[in-house]
């Protein structure tokens, strides 16, 4: 077989950190077991190194190997820098708060990055086989780290939901991949594409699509397959909620995105009308379930699945146009909300764990007036939250607006129906938002909350993710093109199919 | 000054979110140096946009100057585009100076949580919006700067608005106001902006009929409505009212005014001034800058319906006054009222109306800034609005009393006073409104202008009697007051002036305005 190592750089350099990890792990004596986080820590810096000397590279756009079913191009850069920075953020944020554990570390570290290397073979993949791989990949080491905390009971009724509806969801996604390849008799794409077009009226076939978006439907968290998602944020240890809200959901939209655009444009009918569904369902229940949160990390678990909504929008607008140019800025507002989503949530979560820190807890009205005694972890708390909400000047705003783009080029009034639902949706959105914001700020501290005196809420590395994080929001708030705009244009590679 | 043309106006608009970002360099404790900072910032942003208005040349006022037009995010063809006119001109000076004002008076009126580097900053971001929704000439941008100022006035009303319950029956609970005024603001607005946000993307595509590319630029959308491009058919009915919702609400026109009482009553003083005498501007503005010239048919069609909800606003507005108790609260619905004539100038969609709608934001500005400044001075020294405990203010601050009452003279449209000439010039207009709009239905709105100019006349005198005259109630009769204080002289006086001026001079407005609005009249409509 002839590979191209080039190309796989950046999956070897993950692999080998993992082999490096799980080495130190074994040696190292306990009192040095910190040297796996940062072993872990920098073989992601490095393996995002070969992300960029591909990018300049003159060679070949696009290079496929194994028969096309791996394959590097610009989406597959794009979205695996967005893995590789999205995963390091998270190893960041975890540094300090697996240490304040009285776990184990090594293998903490193993599971992350081996879910971030299925994620980096979910954006090359270009066949089923080689898809269900990578999304294996993601999800199984998430299995456990959502049971991470292994005495506390919601840690491990994290894991088992998890586990069963993770599983429920992979068989019912295997099952309709198998009816894909049995139908179409082609596991690549390509060949999937080629054949569809003839199957369309084939009840079996819309079958299998059916089952394969719902497939995908459990892993972005889109409702109604969301049930697992609140029980298990809330119970998994806060960085692999973060890590689970935005690495394996961004995974999750990866493959729908490989499905919708390179193996199934031609049936737009079947799973056009699917996506506007789910996307409206997402949104709306999302919000109006965060409505009624009073713990923080379950409002961010219903407001990343009322964000999954917002990001299975532009799916519905491709949906009903044939116009490539609509399809491509489908596909872009995708990319770009995701890269957006990604800093925004995980600043988010930086900001719950720092919060958790300093007062011990998630539960919103303990946060009551923390800017008088946490100024910064307010201020970025405010920061995070108005731009999940879409408040311009941060980033927050420019996913909206190409979504709201994207979704009315189209001229049609299913679409348009879709883009007043997500507008209102934005305006509820606002209401949960705005109550952290509210309750940081504006609410006097509750009496018996002691803040605890020696916790300082931003150490070293959770510090340097929310200062990146944060950077991010500010910057591509002002100059959305260069931070997010320029990368969706070339990833939206992805519809060259069509 | 080739350089002065170039970058001038975008100083005006980013100085003072620089000055806001530099607060923080300064530490916490130096309090001087943080208001010392915003008083140099906003002080330059003031000059800068002095400067503006200096070298804007008069004589072809209609036309955009000091445009700037930069790349920003191509892959939606938003340009940073940016630009003064006859019409933007007096609304940006009124925002630059207005915010130096309020920063002056702030210099010893800090309310509790006293976090001088926090509330200094929020004002600045602030201005940054303010400034920059008067001279954005593209939507995105518009859309942006129409936005910012919603973080920034949230922030402002509920950490240091007013701490006092109060019952809502809707709500059927207890609420304390500054959280409650704080939310409902928000939310209110970011409901019609987002309806706003939907009508300028349906533009943007629809643009692409007409030009090579699509495009959110305002000049070249207003070129396509002078053609009368998008027609009056059911897309501009629908981006028109998608438009009207987001506009509507922050001017706020009846019936999406009731976030303003809150808001006003709830904000610190220096937020309700900059609310009253801004905030509400980007929303009329907005009908002159962008639903007007670009949708005319539609502005046609949508101008009687404009007008009723501009006089019921009138109506309405001095009948809730005259059942107010709270000073604040008072002034707050006064202009639910002033605002109800600056859209009944703009219902007219005559070259007279558009002027009254101007001079009457204008004229709003001041008056009703000052009347805000003034409400806030007297709380500070009774620690109380209450109409009813407040008495005799006159024998015991003369000089309050005294502009108290010239200025309650201006806003109940005094000849001679600024207030006189926008409620005078959209009863002017409404008599003779735009051909092919009925006369007698807009007749109907003078009359009941005309009845609302008497009632506003009503509420004020009333108010200035209860609050200024007579002898001081006994609770305050052996008590001595600080009359007006410096800082607040410097702050008012401008104030104070420009009233009169303008009052006795129109044409320092009208002069920028009259060549703008004609000609938006004349692109719009024709003839």
């Amino acid at each position: 077989m002839n590979l191209d190592y080039h190309a796989l750089a950046p999956e070897l350099v993950v692999a080998a950190t993992i082999l490096v990890v799980l080495t130190l792990d074994v040696v190292l004596p306990r009192s040095r077991k910190y040297w796996t986080a940062f072993a872990a820590v920098l073989g992601l810096a490095i393996a995002a190194l070969p992300l960029l000397t591909l990018a300049f590279d003159d060679g070949p756009q696009s290079r496929s190997m194994m028969g096309g079913g791996y394959v590097v191009d610009e989406f597959a850069l794009v979205l695996k820098a967005v893995f590789i920075v999205g995963g390091y953020l998270v190893l960041l944020m975890s540094v300090s708060f697996i240490e304040s554990d009285r776990y184990y570390q090594g293998e903490y570290y193993l599971l992350m990055i081996t879910s971030i290397l299925g994620s980096l073979v979910m954006a090359s993949s270009r066949d089923l086989i080689t898809l269900f791989v990578g999304l294996e990949l993601v999800t199984g080491p998430l299995f456990l780290l959502a049971g991470w905390r292994k005495g506390d009971s919601r840690s491990n009724e994290a894991a088992l939901k998890f586990f069963i509806l993770g599983v429920l969801s992979t068989a019912i996604l295997l099952y309709g991949m198998s009816f894909l390849y049995g139908l179409t008799g082609s596991v690549t794409f390509e060949g999937i594409r080629q054949a569809a077009p003839a199957l369309a009226d084939s009840g079996a076939f819309r079958l299998a699509v059916l089952f394969t978006i719902v497939g995908f439907g459990f892993k972005v968290t889109a409702v109604p397959f969301h049930f697992w998602a609140p029980d298990t944020y809330q119970g998994a240890p806060t960085p692999v909620t973060a890590y689970l809200s935005v690495g394996s959901k961004t995974a999750g939209f990866v493959g729908l995105m490989l499905l919708c655009y390179q193996a199934l444009p031609a049936v737009t009918e079947i799973w056009g009308p699917t996506l506007w569904i789910l996307a409206a369902l997402s949104m709306t229940l999302g919000n109006l379930t965060a409505l009624r949160q009073d713990n923080v990390v379950r409002l961010l678990a219903y407001s990343s699945i009322a964000q999954g909504g917002f990001i299975l929008v532009p799916f519905a607008a491709a949906a009903v146009s044939n116009d490539p140019e609509v399809i491509q800025e489908a596909a872009s507002a995708i990319i770009v909300y995701v890269i957006i989503y990604a800093f925004m949530n995980l600043g988010a979560f930086g900001v719950v764990i720092a919060g958790a820190r300093r007062t011990g807890s998630v539960e919103i009205d303990d946060w009551a007036g923390m800017w008088r005694y946490s100024p910064r972890v307010a201020v970025l708390g405010a920061v995070f939250f108005f731009s999940l909400a879409g408040i311009p000047p941060l980033a927050g705003w420019y996913a909206k607006f190409v979504m709201f783009l994207s979704i009315l080029r189209p001229d049609n009034v299913w679409t348009t129906a879709l883009a007043v639902i997500a507008a209102v949706n934005a305006v509820i959105a606002l209401v949960y938002y705005a109550r952290i914001g509210k309750t940081m700020w504006m609410d006097p501290v509750p009496e018996g909350i002691e803040p605890k005196a020696d916790s300082r809420p931003l150490v070293g590395s959770l510090a340097l993710a929310l200062g990146i994080t944060a950077l991010f929001v500010g910057a591509a708030g002002v100059f959305p093109y260069e931070f997010a705009g320029v990368f969706a244009d070339l990833a939206k590679t992805v519809t060259g199919g069509i | 000054m080739a350089w002065f043309e170039s970058v001038g106006l975008s100083l005006t608009v980013f100085l003072p979110a620089a000055g806001a970002l530099a607060l923080f360099a300064l530490p916490k404790a130096q309090e001087n140096a943080q208001k010392l900072l915003a008083l140099v910032v906003t002080g330059l942003t003031a000059v800068l946009a002095v400067g503006v208005a200096a070298n804007f040349d008069y004589g072809r006022s209609e036309r955009f100057q000091f445009e700037v037009t930069e790349s920003w995010i191509p892959a939606i063809g938003a340009r940073y585009h940016i630009g003064v006119d006859g019409i933007s001109l007096p609304l940006l000076v009124l925002s630059a100076v207005v915010t130096l004002l309020a920063v002056i008076y702030s210099w010893d009126h800090w309310e509790e949580p006293r976090n001088v580097r926090g509330f200094l900053a929020l004002m600045l971001l602030l201005a940054t919006g303010m400034n920059g929704t008067f001279v954005a000439l593209d939507l995105v941008l518009f859309f942006i700067f129409f936005e910012l100022v919603l973080l920034p006035m949230y922030f402002m009303i509920g950490i240091w608005g007013d701490s006092s319950k109060r019952r809502i029956p809707v709500l059927g609970r207890t609420v304390t106001m500054r959280l409650y005024a704080a939310i409902k603001f928000f939310i209110f607005t970011l409901f019609g902006s987002a309806f706003m946000l939907l009508g300028f993307l349906a533009l943007y595509f629809r643009s692409g009929d007409f030009l090579p590319a699509n495009t959110f630029d305002i000049p070249a959308l207003i070129a396509l409505g002078a053609e009368n491009a998008f027609g009056s058919g059911t897309f501009a009915f629908l981006v028109f009212g998608a438009m009207f919702l987001g506009f509507a609400v922050k001017v706020p026109m009846w019936p999406f005014h009731t976030w303003l009482p809150d808001a006003h009553t709830a904000a610190p003083t220096v937020g309700s001034v900059l609310l009253a005498a801004i905030l509400l501007k980007l929303g009329s503005y907005a009908f002159l800058r962008i639903s007007i010239p670009i949708l005319p048919e539609m502005a046609r069609e949508w101008a009687p319906f404009i007008g009723l909800l501009a006089v019921i606003g009138i109506i309405y507005g001095s009948l809730a006054c005259l059942a107010q108790t709270d000073v604040k609260r008072l002034i707050a619905f006064s202009s639910v009222g002033h605002m109800g004539f600056v859209m009944l100038g703009i219902a007219t969609m005559t070259d007279v109306g558009f002027n009254a709608s101007l001079i009457g934001m204008v004229a709003h500005g001041l008056i009703t800034g000052l009347l805000f400044f003034l409400a806030g001075s007297m709380h500070h020294r009774y620690h109380t609005r209450e109409i009813a405990r407040l008495g005799g203010n006159q024998k015991l601050m003369p000089w309050m009393g005294g502009i108290l009452a010239f200025t309650a003279m201006a806003s109940l449209g005094l000849p001679g006073l600024a207030g006189f000439w926008g409620e005078f010039m959209s009863l002017l207009g409404a008599y003779r409104p735009l051909a092919g709009l009925s006369s007698s239905q807009f007749q109907t709105y003078m009359v009941i202008g005309a009845i609302g100019t008497v009632l506003t006349a009503g509420y004020m005198l009333w108010m200035l009697q209860r609050v200024n005259l007579g002898e001081p109630k006994a609770e305050w009769a052996d008590r001595s007051f600080h009359d007006v204080e410096t800082t607040e002289w410097l702050a008012w006086a401008p104030l104070i002036v420009a009233i009169v001026v303008i009052g006795v001079y129109p044409q320092v407005i009208l002069g920028s305005t009259t060549d703008a609005v004609v000609n938006l009249a004349r692109t719009a409509f024709g003839g």
